[in-house]
């Protein structure tokens, strides 16, 4: 892929939005096949930007997830306004969770939601402002050629 | 297996995807109804089974390019996610069988668990 090929997008994530939970994560996914993205970096992507929507419509009141690819890698930014992360360590221990009976409903609340998107991620970083929102970067690298 | 072949075994009905029974080969399954375990350790092709019948089973099997979704106990999919399937071409089936059932009568069928494997240094942890 070449430089001239960067592209990205910006979607609205709405709180407490059940019905259309991880529209955005399949529209990112579906414009990341047809540009032939490697499938491993698809899939990594698709977790990401899938468990980051679950946790704005869990959690927040409005969010907004921004992709960017160029030839290096994918990056996700996931930003919402929320009640925010009171102990960040904590939240990405895989078990913890907050979640209440609505999200655990949908299959999620398990307390997976940010290890999966570390795991996943080649470069992670997070930070959360408790009444304000939170804010989180996933960069996953596209192997050479 | 075909999922014609995997809906005779286990007595299965067709929700959605008829069109693919026969052209769609699965060889390997993964039986969970916490779908952020499945994002993590699934792989790609393989079966979802599953207790859940909301649409985000559907959001989570397209994610993965799953071949296909196969609900367990008895549970009927939600309208939603059976349109949702329908759209994006995931054949659903649905048996009577528990999940522990449903994964022991395939896996003597010849079908074998999938998972990616994940290393005990992926694992996040406090300091």
């Amino acid at each position: 892929m070449s430089i001239e090929d960067e592209f990205g997008g910006s979607y609205t994530v709405r709180g407490r939005d059940f019905i259309d939970a991880d529209l955005v994560s399949s529209q990112i996914k579906k414009l990341l096949k047809d540009r032939g993205i490697p499938e491993d970096v698809v899939r990594k992507v698709a977790v990401v930007t899938f468990e980051a929507e679950v946790n704005i419509i869990s959690y927040a009141e409005i969010g907004t997830i921004n992709f960017h690819v160029d030839d290096r890698a994918v990056t996700i930014e996931a930003m919402d306004k929320g009640q925010g992360i009171p102990n960040v360590d904590l939240a990405l221990v895989e078990g913890y969770s907050t979640a209440d009976d609505t999200i655990r409903d949908m299959g999620f609340g398990a307390g997976m939601g940010l290890p999966n998107i570390k795991k996943f991620s080649d470069e992670f970083e997070i930070t959360s402002i408790v009444g304000k929102g939170t804010t989180l970067k996933s960069v996953i690298r596209i192997p050479p050629e | 297996m075909t999922l014609s072949h995997l809906k005779d075994i286990l007595t299965a009905e067709v929700v959605c995807g008829h069109e693919k029974l026969s052209s769609v080969e699965v060889s390997t399954a993964f039986g969970a109804d916490l779908m952020s375990d499945v994002l993590a350790f699934a792989r790609s092709g393989c079966l979802l089974i599953t207790g859940l019948t909301t649409p985000q089973t559907v959001r989570t099997a397209f994610a993965l390019d799953t071949a296909g979704i196969l609900v367990c106990r008895g549970k009927q999919p939600q309208p939603q996610a059976v349109d949702i399937a329908r759209e994006l071409g995931i054949p659903i089936l649905r048996t009577e069988h528990i999940m522990f059932e449903t994964c022991g009568i395939l896996y003597r069928e010849g079908m074998r668990g999938c998972v990616c494997e994940i290393s005990a240094g992926d694992r996040p942890s406090v300091d």
